[in-house]
């Protein structure tokens, strides 16, 4: 028998009780769910909420942000929501761990089976649907849709559009925005989930749209489109003399063939500036609404839960929608009552006695698990103490890695609060 | 199995990637203090902006500058160093251009952060150029650094990252900076340079480990060793082990242990299970070590320190390296 570990000792309340209502106490952070149950997230709250459209799932790398996002969105398609979740990895996990081959850029149904018992996805009317981010097919298609075939065709074969669209840092981000708006307005999915791109930090994500914007609003951008304006002769006037040191640098360091491959690529971006911006905005906009909730995703290591609050002041100074903490991998004994000291001494008194080397073993085991557990504890306790209203949600270490749809549906059931089965 | 000769007893640039929560900062900082014994020097280097080198050590934020962060034993020092794009590109232009003030007025104008936005690959080349210039400073006759380890990007971004000739062929073909590419490109394809790669005993690190490797090789990168991290020995003999494995424990033994030790017989259930859940774990590592063992390289294992890693675990870290033949002079 597993103990599900409450802090406060009181009984949790049960699932969806208060559904909608504790919705939109969330959605502005820290609201009437996030204090219910002394600040245990109940995700069932949020995923089968049909105010819910929008998941976003964020956190550093290896925290387990891909699984979390697969779970919650295989756990609502079993509900009977329509689900689709959004991966971005290039690792391919989310594939592995739904059985799937092959994930493109475009959703494919995922075949959830019978999962057992009653609540299969087929009996309730929800679907499983899933995507891998293209990152670099997504922005052919944004320069595709904004620029005449002719000009598109152009970029393409501008090696500066080669590197930014098929390079990692920042792009991945926005892809991922862009991506995530084009499903909004599809509309054929009631729940969107979506993993956010392994960013060396996870505030990436959300900045991505503006420094996009920053950039292309950016002076260096008019900078370099100077020469291609005629009659800019006062603006000229203004930047001449810094201008002629950047081109004289630029020529210097990359030379002139790639100068002119820079100038015509911002040429060419320029035609597509104003259809990228709003987009990001659009997107940076359909993330601050209610509809949208934010889950931020760690470990109980420092470095994890460092960058988780980071990002929870990050979401609430931007009005962002958090709905909680997801702890995985979080470590607990079996038996919390005989503590770590206790089991120590007892292995320490049968070693003196002789005979029970296996139990004395077991005992040590015992006394080094809680020893884990307690040090996992300490990691969320410090982590409540600074952010109070932050709603947790833990999801125990398991002994094996999340690799089929039954694993899954185990970590959707600690998401949700639910005990889990006895072994 | 045939393999080819370890590559890395020559190197001198330590490029240490892993998974996301493998523990790489970690495993590069107790790597540059096992280098830094028998009073040598190390820099340890962090090129994404994270200040995780700080964080480890306990010290401030790291500014661009070689910084002495920890003394090795024997009086060895590791220096480190966060490098930071904007800044090599500055002291590049710099130390090759004599052009301090107008790449000041460059950065103002916001230039550094364009060039570096619209090509990711020229940023790349400016982190590892400044990498490769501390890898190859001599000073009165003497190279400056022993040894230079790296805490480089994730495994999923490490041949990008490394691979900085083809990441600026495109942009640049002629110039400054196809010529300083390729001669970061010629250090770090050479025996110089060992690119090592973190993972734990759990499936997803190790096969992101094989592909890693396999992309490594590709690419013509030296690969190093594995360094396997949080390695927890079995708390059971192994007959017991192996029977708990399979999920049987002795109830028997269980229960007369417990009333030796004078504790309820309703423990016997759960740490039953707690044994059995050890075991099972155990058995899946052991699986993934022959995993690890199949890729021919040379492996390393750090232990799982109960606390989160501080200097002193650090050094322990270290120590372990050393047990195991790292840093021992040629």
């Amino acid at each position: 028998m597993t103990e599900r570990v409450s802090r406060s000792g009181a009984p949790r309340s049960g699932p969806a009780r208060s559904g909608g209502a504790a919705r939109a106490g969330q959605a502005r952070g820290g609201g009437a769910a996030a204090r219910r149950g002394q600040g245990e997230l109940d995700l069932d709250e949020v995923a089968l909420d049909p105010k819910t459209r929008i998941i976003v799932c964020c956190g550093s790398g290896g925290v387990g942000k891909t699984t979390t996002a697969a779970a919650l969105a295989l756990r609502a398609a079993e509900q009977g929501r329509k689900v689709v979740v959004l991966t971005i990895d290039p690792a391919r996990r989310l594939a592995q761990s739904m059985g799937l081959t092959e994930l493109d850029n475009t959703p494919r149904r995922v075949d959830t089976g019978d999962s057992g018992d009653e609540t299969g996805a087929a009996d309730k009317g929800g679907e499983l649907h899933a995507m891998m981010l293209d990152m670099k097919r997504t922005f052919d298609e944004i320069v595709s849709a904004h620029a005449t075939p002719d000009r598109a065709e152009q970029i393409f074969a501008n090696p500066f559009y080669q590197s930014l669209s098929s390079s990692f840092a920042g792009t991945q981000e926005y892809m991922a925005m862009e991506k995530l708006g084009q499903l909004r307005a599809r509309d054929e999915w009631d729940l969107i989930v979506v993993d956010t791109p392994p960013s060396r930090s996870a505030l990436d994500f959300l900045d991505a749209p503006q420094r996009l914007g920053r950039f292309l609003d950016g002076r260096m951008l008019r900078l370099l489109l100077a020469p291609a304006r005629a009659g800019g002769r006062a603006y000229l006037k203004v930047v001449g003399a810094s201008f002629g040191l950047f081109t004289r640098i630029l020529t210097k360091i990359i030379g002139t063939d790639a100068l002119r491959d820079l100038s015509s690529f911002v040429g060419a971006l320029e035609t597509m500036f104003g259809g990228f911006r709003e987009r990001a905005q659009q997107t940076y906009q359909l993330l601050s609404t209610p509809g949208t909730a934010f889950l931020v995703v760690a470990a109980p290591e420092p470095d994890a839960l460092r960058e988780a609050s980071y990002f929870v002041e990050r979401l609430s100074e931007q009005g962002m929608p958090l709905a909680g903490l997801v702890l995985n991998r979080v470590r607990r004994s079996l038996a919390p009552e005989l503590s770590a000291g206790r089991a120590e001494v007892a292995a320490a008194a049968l070693d003196e006695q002789g005979g029970h080397a296996t139990t004395a073993a077991v005992l040590r085991l015992h006394a080094e698990r809680m020893t884990l557990a307690t040090r996992d504890r300490r990691m969320r306790d410090r982590f409540t103490s600074a952010h109070p209203d932050v709603a947790v949600a833990e999801v125990p270490a398991l002994p094996e890695d999340v690799h089929d749809l039954d694993g899954l549906r185990a970590v959707g059931r600690a998401l949700s609060g639910e005990r889990p089965t006895a072994p | 199995m045939s393999h080819p000769a370890p590559v890395w007893p020559q190197a001198r640039l330590h490029v240490v990637t892993g998974k996301g929560g493998t523990g790489k900062t970690t495993a590069a900082a107790a790597l540059a203090l096992a280098l830094a014994a028998d009073g040598r020097r190390t820099l340890l280097v962090e090129v994404e902006g994270r200040q995780g080198l700080a964080q480890l050590f306990d010290t401030p934020p790291l500014p661009y500058q070689e910084r002495r962060i920890a003394v090795a034993p024997d009086g060895g020092e590791v220096r480190a160093l966060a490098v930071d794009p904007e800044e090599a590109l500055l002291e590049y232009l710099e130390m090759f251009y004599g052009l301090k003030r107008a790449g000041r007025a460059l950065r103002r104008m916001g230039a550094v952060d364009f060039a570096t936005t619209i090509a990711p690959g020229m940023r790349d080349v400016l982190l590892t150029g400044k990498v490769k210039e501390a890898v190859t400073r001599v000073e009165q006759g003497h190279r400056v650094y022993d040894a230079v380890v790296l805490d480089a990007p994730p495994t999923g971004r490490i041949v990008r990252f490394l691979n900085v000739t083809a990441e600026v062929a495109g942009l640049a073909r002629v110039g400054p900076i196809k010529a300083q590419s390729e001669g970061v490109m010629a250090v770090l394809r050479s025996t110089q340079t060992a690119v090592h790669v973190v993972t734990l005993l759990e499936e997803m690190p190790v096969q992101e480990s094989v592909d890693a490797i396999a992309e490594l090789r590709a690419c013509g990168l030296p690969v190093g060793a594995v360094l396997v991290n949080m390695t927890r020995p079995p708390r059971l003999p192994e007959p017991a082990l192996l029977a708990a494995a399979a999920g049987t424990v002795d109830a028997g033994e269980l229960a007369a242990g417990l009333a030796a030790a004078g504790l309820a017989a309703s423990l016997a259930g759960p740490l039953a299970a707690e044994t059995v859940e050890h075991a099972q774990r155990w058995a899946l590592e052991d699986e993934n070590r022959a995993a690890v063992a199949a890729l021919g390289l040379l492996t390393y294992e750090l232990p799982f320190l109960s606390e989160p890693v501080d200097l002193g675990g650090l050094y322990a870290l270290a120590e372990r390296l050393r047990e195991q033949g790292v840093g021992a002079q040629a």
